[in-house]
């Protein structure tokens, strides 16, 4: 066996993340590879960085490469390293932190840096660009100070940083210094559509608005003032008209480098030991911004490091805006000029406008605006150089159309042809996705991007993915059946969950109107979810729906077959005491309840309770100091406990003592489903820990915290989530375990779904190795409990929702002679 | 069946004001044996209906309203609240009433009922 070669590459974003993709799908042992980063975290979705501004996704939901997987790979990734020094004679490189690390082969992939323009003021504090994740940190901060953003450069990028700006509640202007928006990509009647659509935002925009000026205060942004002295206050400025590729380091170590560091066909520099990619590259003349192009670069790249001899030939690009709401596609050339031809089609009452230019019967640009389902279809013909003559009079009506009978989106996929590209980002065409589903029986959507990388980096396919699944699955695929959260709405849990927190909606009639629910109020199945989540996410503020709960929650007692209820006092983890029991015994007599159950969570159930009698039986049971089970709801509900080391001979610590302190804590709580917990006093498990939603179980050494167990419907034995010693801290990491869950969980999702959702790694990480993180979870847990820990029993006893139990009238058949109840 | 088609003398008795009825929530009328439950919708209509699910005999003053129709409490059969029928797949009706609004009270029907 021969050495392994080293392969080092500087810059670990999108293009390097592909190229290592790539090499180790191709040969996996063909090269020691480290990759240096500035930036001091993993790889991420960069395009992404839009949503995550603007709330709707988290930098979780972003990363492209986890530890795990350089772990996985064998790869030693440097995180806030930045190389500082390429020596070519030694074949050597050092970063800014002092590693060194030597390479057979070297791949530049520097990025390129955001412009800033040189105005007087472009150094004080809250100048901001938009580029990597600190970015997106810095411009959230300034956020939650409230106040206005003023956005300087109108492209895609600028746009993008004034909506996720605006969505988080800034004020926001854009200055643009031409006269159009997206000049470069979108004719002025696209432009003029857009700058509507961003008006209607709330967002103030301005073309031909030349900035002279950041203005400061104390060292801080105060404003800008303009070319024809109009001022505007802001706090604060982000610049976002333009890159330039970042070749510094290259062109210090002798590499030719242009306006980026320019490579031949086979991606190699001056230096043919050393590879360029991305957007540091300058090929033929040309620098690109978009990914498809880095993509292609990437994979010959690949393939000349195994000894290939691959060539990149230039790429041609569409562009989407990611902008929720808008809907913006355009690609190729679409500058009037001689021998040139256009094909538009306008609805005004539907906001559409779409617009082709031909030359030599051959489409050579495409803009189109408000919907944009045909542009894939345009840009395969765009870059296939396609004879549109037969087409010409249907073309503009897209490829539904063509064959006569307008079709439906899903003929329309399906008609495409097997080279079709669906993905521009990763380049993937239709057959290599239909291949995958059919050889893999893939279902769903997060399946095929895993295989494919369809619809994987900036989104704006799904849809058409989507329908592709629908068109080779049949039945077997449907993503309403799958996702939406029921009958009123498209959207499924996650989606709504994050919405309402990214559009900081607080009532349900809000949350209906921004999402455009279907129906006027919701159904059954709507409106506890919305209600939970709106609980969940505003504590303080949010005030409890109460139509919106089922019955149980609404009288806080368990309905039985024949209407009457049942109620079940709290047992603090299943101790109680003579007094209690005399209490119990009292009510029962007094009101002739016909049952009393001890039931299996520990406590006793008093069974066939008249509704009218509620208010009656709590107050009674009040006055001997019990409060609501809450065995009715999506809640905390049993703490179960053995009697340890209060009386058991193999007790090891105080699980009486511990679940009735978790218990105490966490009473009140409401939760996505139900909630479990139980603690037993050694590993013999009497209080059957182990298949709780949480469970915890004591040991010599301290405490072994359990979670996702299920004993219902489904049958799970729990994971552990890690080792604790004190009670303390078994306390901190239950209740942030539960805050997360309380966070992130859909609707009726018990623990052990949400834990398969999202992957128990994931929990762990976050609440046994982030300290942090945890406190946070645990902090937010407390305040919400600030306003759930009332006792629903005694407010009723006082007077609360007097009406539900009572009749509004009472008419004495047959005479008709009414009497009011109240 | 509707009780609406049966051939019976309207008689109206008063049963309160629209203040006694939460949005989309229902109150219930005890009339000896038998309970009408009276809901009032988001927009301020109000029904009448046996309270008493065609399926097993929920109480359906005890549902959620929603969209002209209320779902049973017990197994969540929906039942449209103008006619008393069960929507869907589900087959059955429980009887419904007549309701008059006037100036803020509210009359009910019991001419079927006596
Ligand atoms: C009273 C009790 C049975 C008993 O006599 O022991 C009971 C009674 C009911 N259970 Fe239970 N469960 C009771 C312990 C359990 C347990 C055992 C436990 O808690 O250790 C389980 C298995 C563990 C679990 O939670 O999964 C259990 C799993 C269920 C399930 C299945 C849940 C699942 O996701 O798999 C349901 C159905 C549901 O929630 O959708 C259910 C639903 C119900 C309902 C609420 C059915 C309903 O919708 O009306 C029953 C209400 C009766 C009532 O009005 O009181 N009950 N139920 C127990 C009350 C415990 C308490 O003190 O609060
Ligand atoms: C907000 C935003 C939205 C975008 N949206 C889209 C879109 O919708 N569609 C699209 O196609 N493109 C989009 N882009 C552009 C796309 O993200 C880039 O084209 C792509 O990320 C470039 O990849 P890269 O690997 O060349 O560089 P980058 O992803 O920028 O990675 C370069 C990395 O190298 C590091 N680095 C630089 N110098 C050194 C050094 N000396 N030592 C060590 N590390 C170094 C940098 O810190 C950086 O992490 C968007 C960009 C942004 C910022
Ligand atoms: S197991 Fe639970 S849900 Fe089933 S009948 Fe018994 S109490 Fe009811
Ligand atoms: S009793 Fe109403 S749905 Fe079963």
């Amino acid at each position: 066996m021969t050495e392994k070669q080293k392969l080092v590459v500087i810059g670990n974003g999108m293009a390097p993340g592909r190229l290592l993709e790539k090499l180790i799908d191709q040969e996996p042992d063909a090269y020691d590879i480290t990759i240096f980063n500035a930036e001091p975290r993993v790889n991420y979705n960069r395009l992404m960085l839009s949503p995550v501004l603007s709330g709707e996704k988290t930098y979780e939901d972003i990363i492209t490469h986890s530890d795990s997987w350089y772990e996985e790979n064998g790869i030693t990734l440097y995180k806030s390293a930045k190389v500082v020094e390429i020596d070519r004679i030694a074949k050597k490189v050092t970063s800014k932190n002092g590693i060194t690390a030597t390479y057979d082969k070297l791949v530049v992939a520097t990025g390129s840096n955001p412009f800033i323009i040189p105005l007087p003021g472009h150094d004080l504090k809250n100048v901001l660009t938009y580029r990597d994740l600190d970015d997106v940190e810095a411009m959230l901060d300034m956020a939650d100070k409230g106040g206005r953003a003023v956005v300087i450069g109108g492209g895609l990028l600028g746009l993008e940083a004034a909506a996720g700006l605006k969505a988080q509640g800034m004020d926001v202007t854009v200055l643009h210094i031409m006269p159009t928006l997206m000049e470069r990509q979108l004719d002025p009647a696209a432009a003029f559509l857009l700058r509507r659509a961003f008006e209607d935002l709330g967002i103030d925009v301005r073309c031909e608005a030349d900035t002279k000026e950041i203005t400061g205060k104390n060292g801080k942004v105060a404003g800008v003032r303009l070319a024809d002295g109009t001022e505007i206050e802001a706090t604060m400025v982000c610049m976002a008209v333009g890159i330039r590729p970042s070749l510094d380091l290259a062109r210090k170590s002798g590499i030719e480098c242009n306006r980026g560091v320019v490579v031949a066909d086979d991606m190699r520099t001056s230096d043919k030991d050393i590879f360029a990619l991305g957007e540091c590259v300058e090929h033929r003349g040309e620098c690109y911004g978009l990914v498809a192009p880095l993509y292609d670069m990437a994979g010959v790249i690949a393939d000349n490091l195994l000894d290939g001899s691959s060539e990149y030939h230039g790429s041609v690009m569409a562009t989407k805006l990611k902008v929720t709401g808008i809907d913006l596609y355009s690609a190729g050339d679409f500058a009037e000029g001689e021998g040139r031809e256009e094909i538009v089609l306008r609805d005004a009452s539907a906001n559409i406008y779409k617009r082709l230019v031909i030359e030599d019967n051959k489409i050579i640009g495409a803009v189109l605006y408000g919907e944009t389902s045909d542009g894939p279809w345009f840009f395969d013909m765009l870059k296939k150089g396609t004879d549109i003559s037969e087409l010409r009079e249907t073309l503009i009506f897209g490829q539904a159309f063509q064959g006569g009978t307008p079709l439906d989106p899903m003929a329309a996929v399906a008609a495409l042809p097997d080279d079709a590209e669906i993905c521009g980002c990763n380049g993937v065409c239709k057959s290599a996705i239909t291949g995958k589903i059919t050889e893999l029986g893939l279902t769903s959507l997060d399946d095929v991007r895993a295989h494919t990388k369809a619809s994987a980096s900036c989104g704006t396919c799904t849809g058409l993915v989507e329908q592709l699944m629908a068109a080779t699955l049949g039945d077997a695929f449907n993503p309403n059946a799958v996702a939406a959260m029921c009958p009123c709405t498209d959207l499924g849990h996650g989606d709504v969950r994050r919405l309402i927190k990214a559009k900081n909606l607080k009532t349900i009639p809000e949350v209906m109107q921004e999402l455009e629910w279907t129906t006027s109020c919701g159904c059954a199945k709507c409106r506890p979810a919305l209600n939970y989540y709106l609980v969940a996410d505003w504590p303080d503020e949010y005030a409890d729906d109460y139509q919106s709960r089922f019955i149980n929650e609404r009288v806080h007692a368990n309905i039985q077959k024949d209407g009457t209820y049942s109620v079940v006092p709290r047992m603090w983890g299943g101790m109680t005491s003579s007094k209690e029991l005399r209490a119990i015994a009292d009510v029962v007599d007094k009101f002739e309840i016909p049952a009393v159950k001890c039931t299996g969570g520990q406590r006793i159930d008093m069974l066939g309770i008249k509704k009218e009698d509620l208010p009656a039986v709590w107050s009674d049971l009040g006055k001997a100091g019990f409060v609501s089970g809450q065995a009715y709801a999506k809640g905390l509900r049993t703490v179960k406990t053995c009697v340890g080391t209060d009386w058991c001979r193999f007790g090891t610590q105080d699980s009486t003592g511990l679940g009735i302190k978790l218990e105490r804590f966490m009473w009140g709580s409401w939760t996505p489903a139900k909630l479990k917990l139980a603690v037993s006093g050694c590993p013999r498990n009497c209080a059957e820990a182990t298949c709780k939603d949480i469970g915890v179980i004591c040991v010599d050494s301290g405490y072994e915290i359990h979670f996702a167990g299920a004993a219902g419907l489904d049958i799970k034995g729990t994971e552990i989530l890690g080792n604790v010693t004190t009670e303390e801290e078994v306390m901190e990491h239950v209740v942030a375990l539960a805050q997360m869950y309380r966070e992130q969980g859909f609707y009726l999702e018990r623990i052990y779904k949400w834990a398969k959702r999202i992957g128990l790694d994931e929990i762990r990480s976050q609440i046994m190795d982030q300290p942090e993180r945890r406190k946070a979870y645990y902090e937010r847990f407390v305040f919400s409990q600030k306003f759930a820990q009332v006792d629903p029993w005694n407010e009723r006893v006082s007077g609360k929702d007097k009406h539900e139990f009572k009749p509004m009238a009472m008419i004495g058949l047959p005479s008709g002679s009414l009497e009011a109840a109240e | 069946m509707n009780m609406h088609t049966k051939i019976a003398a309207e008689k109206w008795v008063k049963i309160g004001t629209m203040d006694d009825i939460p949005r989309q929530g229902s109150r219930c009328i005890s009339l000896g044996e038998k309970t009408v439950a009276v809901f009032r919708t988001v927009d301020d209509q109000v029904f009448a209906l046996e309270d008493k699910c065609p399926h097993k005999n929920g109480p359906l003053s005890q549902g959620i309203v929603h969209d002209g129709c209320v779902t049973c409490p017990l197994h969540n059969w929906v039942i449209s609240l103008a006619t008393g029928e069960a929507q869907g797949a589900d087959k059955g009706a429980t009887a419904a009433y007549g309701i008059r609004i006037e100036n803020d009270a509210v009359f009910l029907d019991i001419g079927t009922l006596v």
